[in-house]
């Protein structure tokens, strides 16, 4: 350290690489579902999953829409009500597009195929001669003999006599463990992710801000691009929270000065954001619906170790326990000279 | 994106959005029924004691508290979250008969009029409780002779007794998960280098700005029908039927949109509670918990301590490595055990290390129950892997991209657990990301691929 | 007592004790959806109105302050069924996830820009440091309310 306000602040650069499993470890947690057309041709999925804001309707709607070749509009995902939907384990580990979104698959092509059917009989053509996609049914090679994926759900109901309901369930069995090894396929597939962070550390009030976080994400496949943005964001912002700020017990393992209030437990506000550059690839997985694994949690996970790397870069010491605050930052700087 | 799809792919709007920006988005805080009681309870104020009497005369006595609920309410009051995934042994009470294992642990409930009457009653009830040691270190929660605050005679959960819905049963159970994996022994006097670490998540609330809220609504014909904060409608089903003794069917559950969870919405924290003084009194009644409640007494991100040790050869490679994971589960087994077996079975993160022997303790202390939180295990595992790499590199002198690459995992090599790994990606993401904030790796790397 | 106001341009009428603040008396005596219950004390702004235009938190505020006065919430921005100009940022910028911290959000971006129409980041920042978000990581709403200062 040199003279006073010369090196006061010190930039550092860390790095970490990440894999996240997608839905519950060593598996057996099925989900189910049922897709049932309404009078008017539209579809509503009914799902025990819970919409927690992370876009879980678009998202089964948009899988649904594809399993069908129905327009995403006419879709109408209801959640949350064990009344009303069959059984889903419930909304976490990174499951609900893949578990539920492979029920909802399935649901979709025994509905997909109940509306060929009855098109079939409406054009007077063999099922295996149309095509159905985004709402339309048409025979193949003559685009004009069509009819839209509403009027033959209607028409199937009304005329044909025939239900227009689908159901789908999907499950990884559980896999038991070898007691005296671990040995076991604990996931279904594995999200990789990568982080950059750079921080800036002032010596002398031991605060880190964190300039800048690189992020890449492989989530199989997007299946709606924005949405996997929005987790990439909000988790990145949760993972800064976790890295420089956040616990209940700030003495840990000791129970005193327990947060009680937002007051003391300081959450991350919109002028603590950095700039975040993020990417999402795909490498679509065989097991995943339209090869997609789970986003919403590995995006908080990279964040805090890539911090604290940076931390080190910039200091030479590595702080071990989270969160990383200026008192923390100050003795590793004492300890260290 | 792909053209072979109509809609996967696309940008949808979220259908959610215009329901929030003009403030109708239905949550459980707006359900209400007529006549409908609050909730509120009596806490103890220590982390570890027994009770030795509860006197409620003083608060039955104000106008407006309807109804005290205690734990001889409860008709089967012990359970344990995850039953349906075959964890147990259950041990967790709706409401303490005789002792209290975390501070904030509800006492009793009183059910009011309103919630400003509810939580006046409850400062009328009188609490006597004897104070007893706590356990609160995971460290000293494990040596012998420190207080035993399970059932079962250690302060760790045991693996490999049928009990934890995960491995096969017939052999005696140990206190801790284990992973291994080739011969990790020879590996580590192999090693040029032995490097060592330890790192420690302390326990992180997941604040979601919706609070749980629970309003119970009995129906005619022993049925129930419950609105809440849950991430999981189908477990609060299971545990409010176990613990009234109703078939599961007699129970509705309905979620209507949440206002976040992160995890802290997936363990029935205080549904139990609420349908157990709905049945006892016959009306609905709502539960608003106070932020308060939400840092002392809702589940937390479990305090995590992990030590690795890796074997290094000096040209890179880490040739084996020892774990041993410390998850503090607090004073009840909630989700613990199977968060652990998660966290063991991811110590090695993204990498290929072929020699490995990694134990994971499920550690009991008087503090509030964890559970999980978005990255159940592995947020925590990610956190200390990735330090341990960084220190690894820096100890042989070897840029620390390049030692990541040069031990990444590819597909067709073989998990810690024996899995054939088929999805691996790291290589390539770590190129991206490398390229993206400006580095420029040099031509080995970018060489390299997850496939051979 | 009894109190009258405007909510949302209704008049109303409610019985409130002297204790009660705003919030409770919106939420449990009225059950309006548009302000959400987050800490009860100030920090969190999910239950944030306005009163006579001047943005307030509504768990802070007694009930009988708002006799004669209007009350304004999220759901009271939009004109003949047309989302004011900040609730369409919000929905083009998606900066929205539960949506449980948004009504609160909105009205600090919409207070905020009658005041300052082109706020810098710091002017910016500082407005929204009373309203926590713990979905978006706030990017897309600092986007949404630069959206409409451009405007």
């Amino acid at each position: 350290m040199g003279v006073k306000g010369e090196v006061a602040k010190l930039r550092g650069r860390g790095i970490a690489a990440i894999c996240y499993p997608t839905g519950m470890n060593l598996g057996g947690d099925p989900s189910q579902t049922v897709i049932v057309a309404q009078p008017d041709g539209t579809f509503v999925v009914n799902v025990a999953s819970v919409e927690l804001g992370q876009g879980l309707r678009t998202v089964l709607a948009q899988i649904a829409a594809e399993a069908i070749g129905a327009s995403v509009e006419d879709v109408e995902v209801r959640f949350g009500d064990t009344q009303l939907a069959p059984h889903d384990t419930g909304t976490f580990a990174s499951r609900t597009t893949h578990r539920m979104g492979n029920a909802i698959i399935k649901a979709g092509q025994e509905v997909r195929q109940i509306l060929l059917d009855v098109a079939s009989k409406i054009l007077e053509v063999s099922p295996q001669d149309l095509e159905i996609r985004n709402g339309k049914i048409w025979v193949r090679g003559v685009p004009d003999k069509s009819l839209t994926v509403r009027e033959v759900a209607s028409q199937a109901q009304f005329v044909y006599n025939t239900p227009v309901v689908g159901k789908g369930h999907y499950v990884k069995p559980k896999s038991l463990v070898d007691p005296d090894t671990g040995e076991s396929d604990p996931h279904s597939t594995m999200a990789h992710g990568c982080v950059v962070a750079d921080v800036e550390v002032d010596t002398e009030t031991g605060e880190v801000t964190v300039l800048q976080l690189v992020t890449v994400y492989e989530v199989g496949r997007a299946i709606n691009p924005k949405l996997v943005e929005g987790q990439i964001i909000g988790g990145a912002v949760m993972g800064l929270g976790a890295a420089l700020r956040e616990t209940v017990y700030p003495r840990y393992p000791q129970l005193t000065h327990q947060t009680t209030s937002f007051r003391e437990y300081v959450l991350p506000t919109a002028g603590d954001v950095p700039k975040i550059i993020y990417k999402i690839v795909e490498s679509p997985t065989q097991t995943g619906p339209y090869g997609a694994k789970g986003v919403g949690e590995m995006v908080a996970n990279g964040i805090a170790p890539a911090i604290v790397n940076a931390i080190y870069d910039a200091i030479g010491v590595q702080i071990t326990e989270l969160p990383i605050t200026p008192e923390k930052v100050l003795k590793a700087l004492r300890e260290k000279h | 994106m792909s053209s072979q799809f109509s809609v996967v792919g696309s940008p949808v709007k979220n259908v959610q959005l215009l329901s929030h920006v003009t403030g109708a988005t239905q949550y459980v805080d707006e359900i209400s029924f007529p006549g409908m009681l609050w909730v509120k309870a009596v806490r103890s104020p220590v982390a570890r004691g027994r009770i030795k009497k509860i006197d409620t005369s003083k608060a039955e006595k104000l106008p407006g508290v309807v109804r005290i609920i205690t734990a001889k309410d409860v008709p089967n009051n012990i359970h344990v979250n995850m039953a349906g995934i075959g964890i147990g042994p259950p041990d967790e009470p709706v409401l303490p008969e005789s002792e209290v294992n975390y501070k904030g642990e509800a006492i009793c409930l009183v059910v009011a009029k309103d919630e400003e009457t509810a939580a006046k009653g409850a400062q009328l009830v009188e609490v006597e409780i004897e104070e007893l040691p706590p356990v609160l270190d995971m460290e000293e929660a494990l040596k012998p002779g420190a207080p035993v605050i399970t059932k079962w005679g250690i302060n760790a959960f045991i693996y490999g007794s049928g009990m934890d819905g995960a491995t096969r049963p017939g052999r005696p159970g140990r206190p801790f998960f284990l992973v291994k994996r080739g011969d990790v022994e020879a590996a580590f006097k192999r090693a040029d280098y032995v490097v060592e670490g330890s790192y420690l998540i302390p326990p992180i609330e997941h604040a979601p700005i919706e609070p749980h809220v629970c309003v119970a609504k009995p129906e005619p014909g022993q049925r129930l029908t419950i609105y809440t904060t849950t991430q999981a409608p189908y477990f609060v089903r299971d545990n409010v039927a176990t613990i009234l003794k109703i078939p599961a069917s007699n129970i509705r559950v309905v979620a209507p949109a949440v206002g976040g969870g992160f995890g802290g919405k997936v363990d029935p924290e205080f549904e139990m509670q609420v349908a157990v003084a709905a049945m006892c009194v016959g009306r609905p009644v709502k539960w608003r918990w106070t932020r308060e409640e939400e840092f002392t007494v809702s589940t937390t991100r479990p305090a995590v301590k992990i030590e690795i040790q890796d074997a290094l050869s000096s040209d890179g490679l880490i040739l084996g490595r020892k774990a041993r994971l410390l998850h503090d589960s607090g004073a009840y087994t909630r989700t613990s055990p199977y968060g652990v077996i998660k966290a063991t079975v991811n110590l090695s993160g993204p990498y290929q290390i072929p020699n490995v022997y990694y134990e994971g303790y499920c550690v009991y202390t008087n503090r509030q129950p964890s559970s999980a939180m978005r990255g159940y295990g592995v947020f925590e595992v990610s956190y200390a892997v990735e330090l341990q790499i960084e220190r690894d590199a820096r100890k042989l002198g070897i840029d620390s991209w390049e030692f990541r690459f040069k031990n990444a995992y590819k597909n067709g090599q073989v998990s810690a657990t024996g899995r054939l790994i088929d999805d691996a990606y790291l290589i390539e993401v770590m190129k991206e990301a490398a390229a993206l904030a400006g580095v420029s790796l040099p031509s080995h790397l970018l060489q390299m691929s997850s496939w051979g | 007592m009894r109190i009258r106001f405007k909510l949302d341009g209704q008049d109303v009428e409610v019985d409130v004790k002297h204790t009660d603040t705003l919030l409770k008396v919106l939420k449990d005596k009225i059950g309006v959806g548009s302000v959400n219950f987050g800490c009860g004390e100030g920090s969190c702004g999910a239950c944030m109105v306005l009163i006579n235009g001047r943005l307030r938190y509504s768990c802070l505020t007694l009930a009988g302050y708002v006799d004669g006065k209007e009350v304004t919430t999220v759901a009271g921005l939009a004109r003949d069924g047309e989302l004011s100009e900040i609730q369409k940022a919000f929905l083009e910028n998606d900066a929205a996830q539960c949506g449980y911290c948004t009504p609160g959000m909105i009205l600090t971006a919409k207070v905020l820009l009658e005041k300052n129409p082109t706020p810098s980041d710091e002017e910016l920042f500082d407005a929204l440091a009373g309203n926590l978000c713990r979905c978006t990581g706030y990017i897309p709403i600092i986007n949404a309310i630069k959206s409409v200062a451009k405007r």
